[in-house]
């Protein structure tokens, strides 16, 4: 065999294996020193080196999904609310009108009282609501009804907005809770409407859960009872309340029926305050709201009044909401106002005169709960309630459980392997030994390259990643056995022992490398399983590297030193 | 030098009728269990032990310094409002439990416009476990890890999980079809499929739990037993063109043979491996090591003993219905030829094996 080419093979080897060694044990970002070549500094730059998955350094791991049809709900009920509004603005005479959404279909039914009118009605409201076919409602009126249905693929432009939405808000929500290191993601195809979030370091979630899923809409609403100095007006029940819009038991398109807590008596103590029942009466209120949560541009906590452990949220309004806000105080001196969150109306004021952008929620809030409201608030509404369809965690001591075992495992199989391969091949399975623990270490190091993540399951794979490697030269090492046995010399069984192996080799590797892949892309819902994927791909790669290339090497090497009269290979 | 087999001749085709029944009563006992515990429920059983990822629910991995009897553990739960808690102890950690807990159904939806920001997702039943864990002293008890899947998530990851297995069956069918032809990308696949269903049997006799990283194991199961499939008819291939006058039978016997000590050693180093990831891995990775250790001794077995047989049925009656189409063959002269130079041709295989 050619000198130099074993030469040059042995140069690639050496550069092949010191560069991976690096990769996996050097220190990266800084110069190595001494240090790093003392066991614990070999320790040190491998854990920083290698990511780990959350199910191994602990962690959790949520997913949200945004239930859009909320979102889509909430939106052709306000159209239907519009759409009466501005019929009757243009002079229709609206007989009724309502949203009618189940099972994936949403639609705006309108009865006027004159069918011959329906086409004027059409365009007087498409001229103030978006209902247009451009938008993706479709028109259809049967006698004096009119009809608008949202397509499906509106729907779905729609739900994949208010994904988006959801996504920056929580986002944003993440940042201001000021979690460390939180991957957050987009999950799915364009109809799945999840998003991933996995936060290193925090096994109990639920504060971060319920600050994330907090839906804090803040709505100013028009409470309909006589001006001041009449006291507002409220009722005992919801029955009442229904029972005075004389609707016959229905609630009409632009009126809401609201809980409204009333505000405590400041003079009880915190303990009376918590254990007492809180009065619970009800209110009716214009729809739609006056200025919705999204106008809003900051809120914070403060104290009721200096000392006190009570806070109330004070916030201002944007532009836009300010001057709308503005207009309709200016309008309705001596009204009532309420100030609702979450479908609940928080406080009830008269307007003295006109009010441009400030305001506040008293709710006899505790100062984490005051900030943690004021925190949702200023993230601004998310456009639909989100739920959570996953939820894992991991503690640090499981990991750390997992990362041990999982270490035991991978060394038991190691120690299995290699002293089958010496007992049955005896010199050569020293050869397939150094193939071996090359490849271990290359397939750390191309873990760390691409960055990807270990996790338990891609320590798993790492040990079948052992027991496969090792197939390699089996399958070899037995051809070579077979050349020898009929009768070839040494050289030329080596020879053609790589040369039909190698085909097998490819084959084979190829077909677990597709089944990895099917794993890796299908898999999107379990970043663990995609750990795996990526390890036994990544392993079988390496490893036509080293149980091919490595290996022959070697046997060219051991052919070389014994010369042409080499007539015995310890197999 | 020390070998394993030497100059084996067995005729594993011979006893194909065997080997096929033996396959077809293993797939027969697993798949009729399951449908017996699918109809009648024996002790509550189901068809499959599912894990929460695909059934839905909560399981908390609890530690106690002062570990509770398993009926104290319960009476506790069910007091903070959890019912049919199953209790595990984790066998090789003492004081370890896990707590599983199916899915609750929807919150109690009493005041729905109060809490609108309540989930309905997945269950609250992580916080009311931490309450019934409190009860036992502070400090004694501690939440190590849960996993909670709602029961759209968990039936999503079902049908995600199922088409996945079937994606890669189709692609290693289309890969082996291109490296080979199709029947025997088909045998190869036909044995592999065997031996998920025969593993999955077992699961459901032992009922062992199934969660995600079981269907990673059977995936890997898939590619590792195609491997063995693909040495083998590697082997076939070769053998082919060096004995052109051998019937393909006697080929594929012989094929199978020669490759026997490879596909022994290296089932049996992956064995090896596997094993001690049953006995070092830990209770969660248990059920995908025993996924792994069934499914790579039966894989090794339908390598033999069922993807042989079956290719060599299927190219044997191709080469038949060949024949008889008779002088159509010859309409496509340019095929065959093609096919004279790599691999004999099937009419040509058939004559000679009477």
């Amino acid at each position: 065999m050619k000198k130099r080419n074993l030469l040059q093979r042995a140069i690639i080897i050496a550069i092949v294996t010191v560069v991976g060694l690096y990769i996996v044990v050097g220190p990266h970002g800084r110069r190595p020193h001494l240090a790093d070549l003392k066991w614990s500094g070999i320790k040190a730059n491998l854990a920083n080196n290698i990511h780990l998955g959350l199910d191994l350094r602990g962690g959790s791991h949520l997913v949200m999904r945004v239930k859009v049809e909320d979102y889509l709900k909430r939106l052709t009920e306000d159209s239907a609310v519009a759409a009466q509004n501005a019929a009757k603005d243009s002079g229709f005479e609206v007989k009724e009108a309502h949203a009618e959404t189940a099972s994936g279909s949403y639609r705006v039914l309108m009865t006027i009282s004159d069918a011959t009118k329906v086409k004027d009605a059409r365009d007087a409201v498409q001229k103030k609501v978006d209902l247009s076919d451009n938008s993706g409602w479709s028109f259809s009126a049967s006698g004096a009804t009119m009809a608008w249905s949202l397509s499906g693929a509106q729907q779905k432009v729609l739900g994949d907005s208010a994904t988006d939405q959801a996504y920056k808000i929580i986002d944003s929500r993440i940042n201001a809770i000021g979690v460390a290191e939180p991957t957050l993601q987009r999950r799915g195809g364009q109809n799945s409407h999840e998003i991933l979030l996995q936060m290193p370091g925090i096994s109990d979630p639920e504060h971060v859960k319920q600050l994330l899923a907090g839906q804090s809409h803040l709505e100013l609403v028009h409470v309909i009872s006589p001006p001041s100095p009449q006291p507002a007006q409220n009722y005992m029940t919801k029955e009442e309340a229904i029972a005075s819009l004389n609707g016959g038991g229905n609630i009409p398109a632009n009126r809401r029926v609201l809980p409204y807590t009333e505000r405590e008596d400041l003079t009880t103590t915190p303990e009376q305050s918590a254990n007492a029942p809180k009065p619970k009466k009800w209110v009716v209120v214009e729809s739609p709201a006056i200025i919705d949560g999204i106008d809003l541009r900051t809120a914070q906590a403060v104290q009721d009044r200096a000392g006190s452990d009570k806070y109330q949220i004070s916030f201002s309004l944007k532009k836009s909401g300010a001057d709308k806000f503005g207009a309709w105080t200016g309008a309705n001196v001596n009204e009532y106002m309420g100030v609702a969150l979450n479908d609940e109306v928080k406080s009830i004021a008269y307007i003295k005169s006109q009010i441009f952008d400030q305001g506040e929620i008293s709710g006899n809030f505790t100062k984490e709960q005051g900030e943690d409201l004021a925190l949702t608030l200023r993230s601004g509404a998310l456009p639909a309630p989100i739920e959570y369809s996953e939820e894992r965690t991991v503690g640090p001591s499981l990991g750390a459980d997992s990362i041990r075992s999982g270490v035991r495992a991978s060394l038991l199989g190691l120690v299995l392997v290699v002293l089958f391969m010496l007992v049955y091949y005896r010199g050569s399975g020293i050869n397939a030994i150094i193939a071996l623990l090359l490849n271990m270490v290359l397939m750390l190091a191309g873990l760390i390259m691409f960055g990807a993540t270990l996790t338990l399951p891609g320590i798993a794979g790492i040990i079948l990643t052992i027991g496969m490697a090792v197939d390699s030269n089996v399958l070899i090492f037995e051809r070579i056995r077979e050349e020898m046995r009929s009768g070839k010399t040494i050289p030329s069984s080596v020879e053609q022992g790589f040369a039909h192996a190698f085909v097998t080799i490819i084959d084979t590797h190829v077909t677990t490398i597709v089944s990895s892949m099917f794993l890796y892309f299908f898999a999107t819902g379990a970043p663990m399983i995609r750990g795996f994927a990526v390890t036994l791909a990544l392993g079988l790669i390496v490893n036509l590297f080293s149980a091919v290339y490595v290996s022959r090497t070697i046997f060219i090497w051991l052919l070389s030193r014994k010369g042409r009269r080499a007539e015995s290979l310890s197999i | 030098m020390f070998r394993l087999f030497h100059e084996v001749k067995i005729d594993w085709l011979g006893k194909r009728r065997f080997f096929i029944g033996l396959s077809i009563v293993l797939m027969l006992a697993g798949m009729g269990t399951a449908l017996y515990r699918h109809r009648f429920h024996p002790n509550g059983t189901d068809a499959f032990n599912l894990g929460v990822d695909f059934k839905g629910g909560t399981v908390v991995t609890a530690r106690f310094k002062q570990p509770p009897s398993v009926e104290v553990l319960r009476s506790a739960i069910q007091t903070a409002g959890v019912s049919d808690a199953v209790i595990q102890p984790v066998l090789d950690r003492s004081g370890e439990f896990l707590i599983k807990v199916p899915q609750q159904g929807p919150a109690s939806q009493s005041a729905p416009s109060q809490a609108p920001a309540q989930t309905v997702g997945v269950d609250p039943a992580r916080s009311k476990l931490g309450q019934a864990l409190k009860t036992f002293g502070e400090g004694n008890a501690e939440i190590l890890g849960t996993d909670a899947v709602s029961a759209v998530a968990s039936s999503q990851l079902r049908t995600q999980a199922i088409a996945v297995t079937i994606a890669a069956l189709i692609g290693m069918l289309l890969f082996i079809a291109f490296r080979f032809e199709w029947t025997y990308g088909a045998s190869a696949v036909i044995a592999v499929f065997h031996t998920v269903l025969v593993t999955l049997g077992l699961f459901s006799i032992f009922q062992v739990e199934i969660n995600l990283t079981v269907i990673a194991a059977l995936l890997t199961l898939v590619g590792f037993d195609v491997n063995d499939s693909i040495v083998i008819f590697d082997r076939i291939r070769e053998n082919r063109k060096l004995y052109r006058r051998m019937s393909l039978y006697d080929v594929t016997n012989l094929s199978i043979n020669q490759t026997l000590s490879r596909t022994v050693i290296t089932s049996g180093l992956v064995f090896l491996s596997v094993v001690s990831l049953v006995i070092l891995g830990g209770e969660t990775l248990r059920p995908f090591s025993l996924a792994l250790l069934m499914g790579i001794l039966f894989g090794t077995y339908d390598t033999i003993a069922v993807a042989g047989p079956i290719m060599v049925w299927w190219e044997k009656r191709l080469a038949s219905s060949e024949r008889a189409a008779g002088a159509k063959v010859s309409a496509g002269p340019a095929r065959n030829a093609q096919r004279a130079v790599g691999k004999p041709s099937r009419a040509a295989l058939a004559r000679e094996q009477k």
